[in-house]
This record gives C-alpha cells, sequence and structure tokens, in this order.
C-alpha cells in the first residue's frame, strides 16, 4: 500500500506541475479567446476529478484540502515574494498578514451565518474609509517636503483610528436593519440564502485583504525606513504580536466568538474549488502584470540598487511601500480563503514558527520568480504535508518531527550550493518577462527620426 | 516619504540653528504624549502601591540580568561579522538542558560530598553547582564554535540575508532535533536545582522565609537566585570589560570588528577571532541558560526563542556592538516586560518587547551607546 501511495503521489505531484505548466501556457497565447478557453478548461479539469462519480473521485477529500492549501498558500508565498523576491525587503511579517485576513474574512462571515451584519459592515465601512482616509492624508501631506516619516505616520494612525470609530458606528446604526433579513442560525433569513453567502463571501475576502493591506501600510511606513535585518526582526515581532492578540482576542480585543486561544470553530466552509482558483488567478494576473509594469521595474531597481535607483529619480520608499502593502494583500485574501476551507481557526497556526513557512518556500522556489513559487507552494504542500505527512506518521509517533528537522538540513544545503533556488529566476509562459524592443525598432516607427539619424 | 535632513542644504558659514522639517512636531507629539502617558502611569502606581512596584522592579531586575548575559553574545557577534545570530537563543536552551541532564541523571552537583565526604556541605553545592555551570558552558561554547564552521563561515562573503536565513535554518534545526525523543524532549521538563531556594522578606528588616511559611502583606520578597543571577552578570560584564580592553585576543576582537582586511594585514587570524567571539558569547548563553532555568524551574526546547529575541532587542536598544550598552538595554527590558506583565496584561508581555524595538529603532537607531554609523555607498 504504501509503494502505491508513494507512486500516487509523485504521480499527482508531477501531474500539478504539468497542470501548471499548461496554464501558464495556455494563458500566454495572444488570442484573448484561446485564453478564455484555456482558463476555463483548466478550472473544468480539476472540478471533474473534485467530482463525486458514485463512488469514483480521482481527487479525494484529503487531496482537495491539499488543493485549497497549496492555493491559499501560493497567494501568501507570492505576496512575500513581491517584498522580499522582487523588492528584496527580508520581510518576516507576512504570516501575520495571513492571519489578520483569515480572521477578519472569518468574523465577517460567521457573524453573517449567525444573524449578524456587523462583522460586513465595519469592516467594509472601515476599510473603505480608512483607505479614503490614508489616501486624502497622503494627498495633503504632499504639500510639504520632507515630513518626518513619525510625523506622517502620526497623521495616518489618527485618520485610521477616526475612520474605524466612525465605520463601528455606521455598522451598529445600521445593523438593526438587516436582523430580521438574516434570520438566526436555525432559521435563515432571505440574506443567507446559498447565493447572497458567496457574495458575502466574496465581500470578506476582499475586505479582508483590503484591511490588512491597510494595516501593511501603517505598519510599513515607519518599519520600512529601517535597515534590511532590522526589518526582518520588526516583522517578525509584527508577527508576534498579532499571534499574542489572536490568543487574547477574547480577553484584550472584544472579540469573544473568536474564542482566545481556544480557536474559533463555526465557519460557515465557502471555499469552492471556484472560489481558490478564481483568487489564486487574481492574485497571479495582478502579480504579472504589475512586475511586467513600469512599477514593477522600479520595484526591482530598488532591490538591485537603492542609491542608484534613487539617483535615477525613483521614490524608493514609495517602491517600498507599495510592494509590502500589495504583498499584505495577497496574504490577507489567501488567509481569507484558507479559513473559509478549514472552518476551525486556531492561533496555533499563525505561530512564529510557522511563519517561515512562506519564506521557505519562496528561498525553494528562487527569489524573484514567480513560476518558482508557485511550483513551490503546490510542491511544498503536496509532497511535505501530503506525503511526508502520511508516510512519517506511519513509521512512528516522533517521526513527524523529523519533518521539521529536515526542514533546516535542506534549508541550510540549499543556501550553501543554491542560494538563487531551485528555479532560480526562470518563468514559464505567461510569466515570462516579454523582450524589450530594441531601440533601433522603435526608430523605424519613426521615419523622421531614422531619416535625420542617417 | 523618507526623513530629509535640512542641515544638508545649508551652506552658509554662520552657525545657524538646525532647521526644522515641516510637521516634525507632530510625530514629536506624539512620542512625548506616549511617553508622559506611561511614565504617569508608573508613577501613579508607585505612590498607590509602593511594595508591589518594587516586587515588579524586583523580578524585572531578574529577568534583565539574565537577558543581559544572552545579549552579551549577541552584540558581540553582531559587533564582529554583522550577523543577527539566531541560534543564540538556542544556545542557551542548549545550556539549560545540559544542566538538567547533569543535575537529574548525573548527578554531577553532588560529586564534591561523594569524593570528599570530609568537606562541609555548603561548600560542597557551591563547587558542584559550578562545576554544572562550567560544564554548560563549555558544550555551548563547542556548540557555537561547531556552528560557527559548519553554517556561517562558509557564507561570510555571501548576502546578509543569506547569513540570516541560514541562522533561522540553524535555530529551527536546533529546536527541532532537540524535540526528538532520543535527544531532549518535545515536553515542557520540571527542572531540578542543583541547590536549594532560600527566599527573604523585606518589611521592618530582612527576615527569611522558613519553608511552608507565607511572607506577610506588603512584603517584598526577594530569594537567593536574584542574587546569584545578579551577581554573576556583573562579574560578566567586569570580565569581559577586562577581556576586550585590556588584553591581546580582544584588541584584536576589537580590530576585527573595526576593519576586517586591515587587521587581516595586521597579522590577526580573523577567523579564529570570530570563533572565539562566538564561543564566549556562547559560554555566557549557556550561564544564562542555567540561571534562567534554575530561577523559572521549567524547561523545553524551545525556550531559547523568545529570551532569544528580547535579548535582541535589548542589544539593539542598548546600542548593537556596544557591550555596556546590551547591559543596559537589557536591564531596561527587564524592567519594561515586568512592568507590562504588572500592569497592563501577561501576554503583552511579548508584545511590548517588539514596540520597544520599533520605537527605538525608529526615534534612535543606534541606540543609547551606540556610535553612528555612515552608510556606505
Amino acid at each position: 500500500m504504501e509503494l502505491g501511495f508513494l507512486l500516487g503521489s509523485i504521480v499527482k505531484i508531477l501531474g500539478i506541475l504539468a497542470y501548471l505548466y499548461g496554464l501558464l501556457w495556455v494563458l500566454a497565447r495572444p488570442n484573448r479567446w484561446v485564453k478564455l478557453i484555456g482558463v476555463v478548461g483548466a478550472f473544468g479539469v480539476v472540478q471533474l476529478a473534485l467530482t463525486d462519480f458514485g463512488g469514483f473521485q480521482i481527487l479525494t477529500n484529503f487531496d482537495s484540502g491539499l488543493l485549497f492549501q497549496a492555493c491559499a498558500m501560493t497567494m501568501v508565498a507570492l505576496g512575500l515574494n513581491l517584498i522580499y523576491g522582487f523588492n528584496g525587503q527580508f520581510s518576516l511579517g507576512q504570516w501575520g498578514f495571513y492571519g489578520i485576513g483569515a480572521y477578519t474574512a472569518a468574523d465577517i462571515t460567521y457573524r453573517w451565518v449567525n444573524g449578524d451584519a456587523r462583522g460586513l459592515l465595519v469592516v467594509g465601512f472601515g476599510t473603505i474609509l480608512g483607505g479614503l482616509a490614508l489616501i486624502y492624508i497622503g494627498r495633503w501631506l504632499k504639500r510639504f517636503r520632507g515630513v518626518p516619516v513619525l510625523s506622517s505616520f502620526t497623521l495616518y494612525l489618527i485618520g485610521a483610528i477616526l475612520a474605524g470609530t466612525v465605520a463601528v458606528y455606521i455598522g451598529n446604526a445600521l445593523n438593526p436593519m438587516f436582523e430580521p433579513l438574516l434570520g438566526t442560525s436555525l432559521n435563515p433569513g432571505i440574506l443567507n440564502s446559498p447565493l447572497a453567502l458567496q457574495i458575502v463571501f466574496f465581500l470578506a475576502v476582499v475586505f479582508a485583504g483590503i484591511f490588512a493591506a491597510e494595516v501593511s501600510f501603517l505598519f510599513g511606513l515607519p518599519v520600512l525606513t529601517l535597515g534590511s535585518d532590522y526589518f526582518g526582526i520588526a516583522t517578525l515581532g509584527f508577527t508576534i504580536v498579532v499571534n499574542v492578540l489572536m490568543i487574547n482576542s477574547d480577553t484584550i480585543l472584544p472579540f469573544p466568538e473568536m474564542k482566545g486561544g481556544r480557536g474559533m470553530v463555526g465557519i460557515p466552509k465557502l471555499t469552492t474549488w471556484f472560489w481558490a482558483f478564481f483568487f489564486m488567478m487574481a492574485v497571479i494576473i495582478i502579480m504579472r502584470n504589475l512586475i511586467q509594469s513600469s512599477t514593477g521595474r522600479a520595484i526591482i531597481s530598488v532591490r538591485e540598487d537603492e542609491v542608484a535607483a534613487k539617483a535615477m529619480g525613483i521614490d524608493v520608499a514609495g517602491s517600498k511601500l507599495l510592494a509590502f502593502v500589495v504583498g499584505s494583500f495577497f496574504a490577507g485574501v489567501g488567509g481569507a480563503v484558507y479559513a473559509h476551507f478549514i472552518g476551525f481557526l486556531s492561533p496555533g497556526t499563525f505561530g512564529f514558527l510557522q511563519s517561515f513557512n512562506p519564506l521557505i518556500i519562496i528561498v525553494f522556489g528562487g527569489l524573484g520568480s514567480m513560476t518558482g513559487t508557485i511550483a513551490a507552494s503546490f510542491g511544498w504542500i503536496f509532497f511535505l504535508e501530503g506525503l511526508l505527512r502520511v508516510l512519517l506518521s506511519q513509521m512512528g509517533t516522533e517521526a513527524p518531527t523529523w519533518r521539521f528537522v529536515l526542514y533546516p538540513i535542506t534549508l541550510l544545503l540549499l543556501m550553501l550550493i543554491r542560494p538563487q533556488g531551485l528555479l532560480g529566476n526562470i518563468e514559464w509562459g505567461f510569466l515570462k518577462q516579454k523582450d524589450v524592443l530594441p531601440r533601433e525598432t522603435s526608430a523605424v516607427d519613426q521615419p523622421e527620426v531614422a531619416a535625420s539619424k542617417a | 516619504m523618507q526623513q530629509v535632513s535640512g542641515s544638508s542644504q545649508v551652506v552658509i558659514p554662520v552657525p545657524k540653528k538646525k532647521k526644522q522639517p515641516p510637521l516634525a512636531w507632530v510625530g514629536q507629539g506624539f512620542f512625548i504624549l506616549l511617553g508622559i502617558v506611561v511614565v504617569a502611569i508608573l508613577i501613579s502606581n508607585l505612590i498607590r502601591q509602593p511594595t508591589l512596584f518594587a516586587q515588579f522592579f524586583i523580578s524585572g531586575l531578574q529577568l534583565g540580568f539574565v537577558y543581559a548575559l544572552i545579549a552579551l553574545g549577541y552584540t558581540m557577534v553582531y559587533g564582529i561579522v554583522k550577523l543577527i545570530n539566531f541560534a543564540h537563543g538556542d544556545v542557551f536552551m542548549v545550556g539549560a538542558f545540559v544542566s538538567y541532564f547533569a543535575v537529574a541523571r548525573f548527578r554531577l552537583h553532588q560529586w564534591p560530598l561523594a569524593a570528599f565526604p570530609q568537606i562541609s556541605p555548603g561548600l560542597g553545592v557551591v563547587i558542584g553547582s559550578l562545576t554544572v555551570i562550567l560544564l554548560s558552558m563549555v558544550i555551548c561554547s563547542a556548540l557555537a564554535i561547531t556552528i560557527e564552521r559548519v553554517a556561517y563561515k562558509p557564507l561570510r562573503d555571501a548576502p546578509r540575508i543569506a547569513a540570516l536565513i541560514t541562522a533561522i535554518g540553524v535555530s529551527f534545526f536546533l529546536e527541532y532535533f532537540g524535540a526528538l525523543n532520543f535527544v531532549f524532549s518535545p515536553r515542557f521538563i520540571p527542572y531540578e536545582r542543583p541547590f536549594e531556594v532560600v527566599a527573604w522578606y523585606i518589611k521592618d528588616g530582612i527576615h527569611l522565609i522558613k519553608p511552608g511559611e507565607a511572607p506577610p502583606d506588603g512584603a517584598i520578597t526577594f530569594s537567593n537566585i536574584l542574587l546569584i543571577i545578579i551577581v554573576a552578570s556583573i562579574l560578566v560584564q567586569i570580565f569581559l570589560q577586562f577581556l576586550v580592553r585590556r588584553t591581546k585576543i580582544g584588541i584584536a576582537m576589537r580590530a576585527s570588528s573595526y576593519d576586517k582586511p586591515a587587521a587581516r594585514l595586521m597579522g590577526i587570524n580573523v577567523d579564529s577571532v570570530i570563533s572565539f567571539t562566538f564561543a564566549i558569547g556562547a559560554a555566557f548563553a549557556g550561564l544564562g541558560g542555567v540561571l534562567y532555568a534554575i530561577a523559572y524551574s521549567s524547561i523545553w526546547t524551545q525556550l531559547g526563542i523568545l529570551p532569544g529575541l528580547k535579548a535582541f532587542v535589548a542589544a539593539v536598544l542598548g546600542g548593537i556592538g556596544s557591550i555596556p550598552g546590551a547591559f543596559v538595554g537589557a536591564l531596561i527590558m527587564g524592567q519594561a516586560e515586568a512592568m507590562t506583565m504588572g500592569y497592563i496584561s501577561t501576554p503583552m508581555r511579548d508584545a511590548v518587547a517588539f514596540t520597544i524595538l520599533i520605537i527605538v529603532l525608529l526615534i534612535r537607531p543606534t541606540g543609547i551607546f551606540g556610535e553612528p554609523e555612515k552608510e556606505k555607498v
């Protein structure tokens, strides 16, 4: 049985890699319709494999769990790769933003299902008003030159707190209107129909991502001015602080439904393959387009050489902040997807030691390689969480600990032998950087310039 | 959004007051307000319940002196190789475990009494405990030298972050390798002390607390462990000052920290100096581990993570690379943690350390004793 399981797992991992390659290949086709049909086909293939045909299922429940986990992990790891791999800011705070996204989205849908619209209203208005406040304060601050970072941070913080307070008042005021429509958990109302729930889920995921992004903006603004390894330690501290708050969410924070260290149970399991695929593709496409735009080139140039980038007129602090905020947005979305797949959130999942998982993934996959990150996320989940966990647990009670002994050894060997990661900066299909047109071509386009040169 | 110093544009030779950047008062006001609130809370509590405050102060002192022992290793290693040695906290943990095995399994602390039954029991306990501590220090030094040779030395010319990731890997390896059953154990282990705890209370003079007796209300208690930790920490501090200022290896350490290639040209074996620095830092971490385990009497393999990180924060607070700075920073950290536990809430003790780190790095990135370092272009 073990040999069969081993072979099956290896076939699955190879199949997933081939699937990813095909997906990225089809996305790279120039024809828009081919692209669309390809993506829909890619979605459908897995959906078919997940469907239960009278007891026959290609991907079992265990596999589908791994699949959703891998999708969430891909989003988190891509976000971290944007921050560390592309922008060169060594961040260990990604796991904290992942946790923030997971808990925020879970709270929204949990309250909604239990007849309380305040979760959605407060977080929704809070993120929108907070975002507007941050944008307008940012515009106002542009009038001054050389505002110290502490002052701008203070102003942004005051703005965000005011927006949050207003949102809480609005939420409490509007909640009675929704209560009859929501019904109770036993007797669901009109707004708790399956279709409405899907919309609420979508909003919850998006708001959770935006909320994580806003928190990362407030946190990153002062902290990104620190040096590289101090930034790493400060973000590690952020993860620890978030975890401490999660453990005490019912005592320090006013959220009794999160149940503190006992873990939040009863989150509606709304993540389907459609949503996981949708959000993962959205993250991949947004990130690819960002990286290949001029903003993305600015972000990469900050990694290569900050002084040179500054000399070329690039807003170094702004690029760092943008990468950090977008990366945290991805982490928040990933967390929200994860929370609604697993249905149970425990602070232990977002602890200090797990916070290194995305780092290990992007180091494996290659810093500054999206393909590597995606492949490594899927490979990591299916190989280590799937195959190795099952195999090792059959060997003895303490064998699972060996997994965690093997991680760091592999990490050390990789750092010593191949510090740029397994795939280096190889990209597949859709993610491949388009060749920049050589200068002659642009001269030919403008005949008079060519003529004057000649 | 980055801070631009206003003085860079000033070219007039007339001594002129440094121009304040616009809106600087907002940030300054915010942090001054924060400081005033903290000081007000502390003072109001001091006036209301002075004995409780003193008790928190004493527990903060105990924490602070242990952190000082760990922070020395961070600050010295960072001073020379510019590496945040993440594994340092786990070396601290190994020190605690070595002493546990020496005491609970091999009864090493009783060897003087077993070998020479005629000596006084007090002297026997002292010699036995010192042996245990020395053994931990030696094993920690050996471990640190091994780590340095195997993991860090090949990466000396690699980017700093690669070395940092390696350090994280080593830290993980020690934690989880230690969690295997045949190494240490994945569980919490009650720690057996090599000597008895004696506690005193202060109320109308100093009195001994007899076993099974509670101190009266409003008394401040302290134990011999606190005294031992303070004495050990101060002795280590004096020893290190002597080592760094007066001995040849200390001069070599300072020279390597200042300029490695030049030190090499002057005939200093920089690699062995680095190894020596790791060994010294690890020895004190081992000492700290034994004392921490004696004081808090419960150990497990992830014991070293948070004390290690807090000691690092202490080193940054004091000015990384500076030995007295690590000492002062650790005492401040200990107090901050104890006061947070006392007056805010116990779980926030971990959060406050990193809040302090961020605030210090923003207001004075070089720390209290640090020298300003120019960014090399």
